[in-house]
């Protein structure tokens, strides 16, 4: 199976992006005068990661990239030593990222790499939990030396201390030192993250494999489910939410946290009130870590956590003390959803007829739920907590390179490379410590409102879904079962993509998120921002969805996503709440329009649209 | 198994001759009943007696075949009929069969069967509360529908029987389809001996079906047992059973009752009842409700769960045909008409999933990575 030619795609500059490259790392690039480089390119399948990145990527933002370049590649190919796969490749065109696992081609090898593999693999396996505390203690450490990291601003008189406590060291050394600090734990971050989700993945992967053998048929909804942590780490946000509506309406202070939309309304006309200062003691405690929630993938700048935009858990809060008043119950129903997944455990368990295959499944199943809560639960303390905080400290550099006239805006700093900002830096600590304007005042600012003009461009551009050589084999457990990378689901992005004119699309396909079928009006809602505007009953269509948009499950009939598998977001929750969802259907927010009549088919993961 | 000759042979004479009864309902009979009233009816008191909703209905037995064979000597005749016969030889076998089937027709029962028949049929109407009862006269052969023998359709169907006379014409007409040519054929091929089969009638009240179909609980095309397939159209299930028209096609998690895959077929023709002739007849099904789908979901999830429940009490998978009857009310108007072992995964012998090298967790994960994934 053929796809275009990466290097001819990359060959059709968008006019006026000329030069784009110097946007990104030198090694993302697909090349022509390098004969070797350039074959090698060819010969290999690259697919478009939408899964992570439905947008182009700015700069900045190519950190975590490049970041899990390096983890999820090192941890299969030079630590675990998986034998059929090294790691997984990058590149990017016109900042859309391409992805493309690399295989182990000599047999012989692969036969070295394999007791390896067992003993190395094998260990963490067999002491998970001890590991995984282990991992908990790091990760939670590392968060709180990113939370003290301190972004020197730069006086014009360094202050008396500096003297008096003979540090020998300026605040200008400070910045770059803990510009250096801050990154670096970014990165021993994604370390982290990649720890232990390679092996989470293929012990889920190869349970998935094995039960679909089994069962033809069987969705993976329903494999998910056997192994679906129930008191996941990722729940607690919004469980928090519903503790401080039942606490608001306790201490009689529900209808002032309801009275505005807007937090600093509310907040002021609390501080007014005995018991409403006692409700803000409990918000508080509730706020670190849980507020920590992005309300995106946590993935871009543009992901704001709760704590940067307070209206969005206010509204959720709103949300739960209006049930609370009509008496409907907000509790999540725990132990129903864990006697259905016994349930549905036993029985596809009584529908194996041999032996051997019954004792396999029992073998894989207990694998995969020991290892699955991690696989769960590390995006709270990475993607969200860690990053929401990451940003902020992000920011408050940017403060001091705007101070300095380097930047514009604060948040003109993503549209620069990190190494790129550490050079700007330089040059501001230079200038600030000899007394003279640094150089980035006049060259960044222009080289910006260029970037900028270059992003607008990449947005409006489609990415083609795969380019270069499909392999007959894939090994790889993250292509599998993140990116669901099969010929058809190909062939399915590229048949939306060539439709001309999305206003004559009647029907969508995406996966099986959550069974059921719904029909009702749709609202497309791009950002959690939008959750206010949802109605009762409406279907909710977003890009994607995060633990922050919990509280719109609580309203909603169905809902669809744009990205996302089975395993998604959007997809766990409205099984727990029993509500139909289709997910990853790649382009409905752009597709369906609030307002119109469509019908969600869970099951089937077909969304029709009434023209 | 005490009920089945409890059932008709009520009087004290019959109890000492202990000789098996004529006629037998269908609630009296299950699954060791074979020999009595041939598979289709026992499974169908089998099905009675686990709490499925199945039509009435009551069988003329093997004995009451032998007894109607052996009192005009039909028998003798039809065994000097088939001494000698060529299995290969069709003009003869021709001939035959169709002497044979002209006399079992022509024959009429005792007067003494044919009461007993009727005073069967007139209390299965009145507990129907229909005058005049419409039923369905089926061929129950003993050898049919057993596990790797199965001749289904091999014996004839007749539908919409109203009315005494009708009935035994048709319960003979039933019985002679034991001697159709190609049945001769197979039983030779098989070496069945004609002798050995035997042969009863079911007859059981028509469900008047708004919709129907079979019901398969695993996947005929790849032995997925997690799931349930269904394929119905409008009207009797003739259609469906005889592949005339494409059905509309429903795939069922048997775990969940989910609908987890649905076709809506254009189906241009279904089997109603005449008005006038009262008899089966296909017809056109109305343009705009071609592309309708024929059973709606409630019906599919409540089927599916019946289909469930007979699987559990047979253990094993099983071929089903059912009926949606019009004239009652939703929730008790889907019917099985019948259920038989599924043959054709379950002669497979399945290798097993499992990694062949062990069986920890560690051992699968290893294997599955070096077989690796096709892209497909």
């Amino acid at each position: 199976m053929k796809f275009p030619v990466p290097h001819d795609i990359k060959a059709k500059t968008i006019p006026g992006t000329e030069g784009w490259e110097r946007m990104y790392p030198y090694q993302y690039q697909f090349v022509t005068d390098d004969p070797v480089r350039n074959q090698y390119e060819k010969d290999t399948f690259w697919f478009y990661d939408g899964l992570h990145y439905p947008e182009p990527l700015y700069p900045f933002d190519t950190i975590w990239d490049e970041a899990w370049y390096l983890a999820l590649s090192q941890f299969n190919n030079r630590i675990f030593m998986v034998p059929p796969v090294r790691g997984v490749d990058h590149r990017i065109i016109n900042g859309y990222v391409y992805i493309s696992p690399v295989p182990v081609k000599d047999p012989e090898e692969i036969g070295r790499r394999v007791p390896n593999f067992m003993e190395r693999a094998g260990y963490y396996y067999k002491n998970w939990d001890a590991l995984e505390a282990k991992w908990k203690v790091k990760m939670e450490a590392t968060i709180r030396e990113l939370e003290a990291v301190k972004i020197p601003r730069l006086q014009d008189m360094e202050d008396m201390s500096v003297v008096t406590d003979a540090m020998g060291e300026s605040h200008g050394y400070h910045l770059l030192k803990n510009y250096d600090d801050l990154i670096n734990l970014g990165i021993k971050c994604w370390q982290y993250h990649f720890e232990f989700l390679n092996l989470g993945y293929a012990a889920y992967v190869f349970f998935l494999d094995f039960v679909q053998k089994l069962f033809p048929s069987i969705p993976a909804q329903r494999v998910t489910q056997m192994i679906s942590g129930i008191d996941v780490i990722m729940y607690q946000p919004d469980e928090e939410l519903k503790k401080l509506a039942k606490r608001a309406v306790e201490l009689g202070v529900d209808s002032v946290v309801t009275f505005s939309q807007e937090w600093t309304q509310v907040e002021a006309a609390l501080k007014k009130l005995p018991k409403g200062v006692e409700w803000l003691t409990s918000l508080d405690l509730a706020r670190e870590p849980w507020f920590n929630i992005s309300t995106g993938t946590g993935w871009f700048h543009h992901d704001r956590s709760w704590n940067d935009q307070m209206n969005v858990p206010l509204s959720g809060i709103a949300t739960y003390i209006g049930k609370i008043k009509q008496g409907i119950s907000i509790e999540r129903p725990t132990a129903k959803v864990r006697a259905e997944r016994d349930r549905i455990t036993a029985e596809y368990r009584g529908l194996i007829e041999k032996e051997e295959d019954r004792k396999q499944f029992d073998e894989l199943l207990g694998c995969a739920k020991t290892v699955f809560p991690y696989v769960e639960n590390h995006l709270f303390y990475v993607e969200h907590w860690f990053h929401s905080v990451f940003w902020n400290k992000m920011r408050e550099v940017a403060v001091i390179m705007k101070e300095h006239g380097v930047i514009e805006q604060v948040e003109d700093v993503w549209l620069l490379r990190r190494d790129e900002i550490k050079s700007a830096l330089w040059d501001i600590v230079t200038a600030w410590a000899t007394g003279v304007t640094p150089r980035g005042t006049k060259t960044w600012p222009k080289e910006i409102v260029w970037r900028k003009g270059v992003m607008q461009k990449f947005k409006e551009w489609n990415a083609p879904p795969a380019i270069g050589t499909a392999p007959e084999v894939i090994q790889e457990p993250f292509t599998i079962v993140l990116w669901g990378v099969t010929n058809k689901s190909l062939a399915d992005w590229a048949a939306v993509q060539e439709v001309k004119d999305p206003d004559t699309i009647t029907e969508l396909k995406g996966f099986a998120g959550s069974p059921g079928i719904m029909e009702g009006k749709a609202r497309v809602c791009r950002t959690v921002g939008e959750v206010g505007l949802l109605q009762q009953g409406e279907i909710l269509v977003a890009p994607t969805t995060s633990p922050s948009w919990a509280p719109a499950f609580a309203k909603i009939g169905a809902c669809i996503t744009d990205v996302g598998g089975v395993m998604s977001h959007a997809a766990i929750v409205c099984r727990e709440y029993g509500m139909p969802a289709v997910v990853g259907t790649g382009h409905a927010t752009k597709i369906i329009k609030t307002g119109m009549r469509i019908r969600v088919d869970g099951s089937t993961g077909a969304v029709t649209i009434a023209r | 198994m005490g009920s089945v000759t409890e059932a008709i042979g009520r009087t004290p004479a019959d109890r000492v001759k202990a000789a098996p009864p004529v006629v037998c309902w269908f609630e009296d009979c299950g699954k060791e009943s074979v020999p009595l009233v041939g598979g289709k009816c026992a499974s169908l008191g089998e099905l009675i007696n686990a709490g499925v909703r199945v039509p009435p209905g009551f069988a003329l037995t093997t004995e009451g075949y032998r007894r109607f064979m052996a009192e005009a000597r039909i028998d003798r005749e039809v065994r000097s009929l088939l001494a000698g016969l060529d299995a290969e030889d069709h003009g003869a076998l021709e001939k035959a069969s169709a002497r044979i089937r002209a006399v079992i027709e022509a024959q009429p029962f005792s007067t003494e069967m044919e009461d007993l028949i009727a005073e069967c049929y007139r209390k299965l109407a009145v507990r129907c509360c229909v005058p005049a009862l419409p039923v369905a006269v089926r061929s129950s052969a003993t050898a049919e529908d057993l596990q790797g023998a199965s001749f289904a359709g091999q014996q004839d169907t007749f539908l919409w029987i109203r009315g005494v006379d009708e009935l035994l014409v048709h319960m003979r007409r039933c019985i002679s389809s034991l001697y159709a040519e190609r049945a001769i054929a197979y039983r030779a091929h098989r070496g069945f001996g004609d002798a050995e089969v035997a042969m009863s009638v079911g007859v059981q009240k028509m469900a008047n079906s708004f919709t129907a179909g079979v019901m398969f609980t695993i996947h005929p095309a790849n032995g997925d047992r997690s799931v349930i397939v269904i394929d119905s159209n409008f009207g009797f299930g003739e259609s469906v059973v005889s592949g005339e028209v494409t059905p509309d096609h429903f795939v069922v998690n048997k775990v969940t009752l989910d609908i987890i895959d649905r076709t809506i077929s254009q189906k241009q023709l279904c089997y109603t009842v005449d008005p006038v002739t009262q008899k089966s007849r296909a017809m056109e099904v109305p343009f705009e409700r071609q592309r309708v789908q024929s059973l709606i979901d409630d019906e599919i999830t409540q089927l599916a769960w019946m289909g469930k429940q007979i699987e559990k009490h047979y253990g094993r998978p099983m071929d089903i045909e059912w009926a949606v009857d019009k004239d009652l009310p939703a929730g008790g108007n889907i019917f099985i008409l019948q259920a038989r072992p599924e043959t054709v995964w379950s002669a497979k012998s399945q290798s097993a999933a499992a990694a062949s090298g062990g069986s920890s967790a560690m051992d699968y994960i290893l294997s599955g990575m070096l077989a690796g994934k096709k892209v497909s």
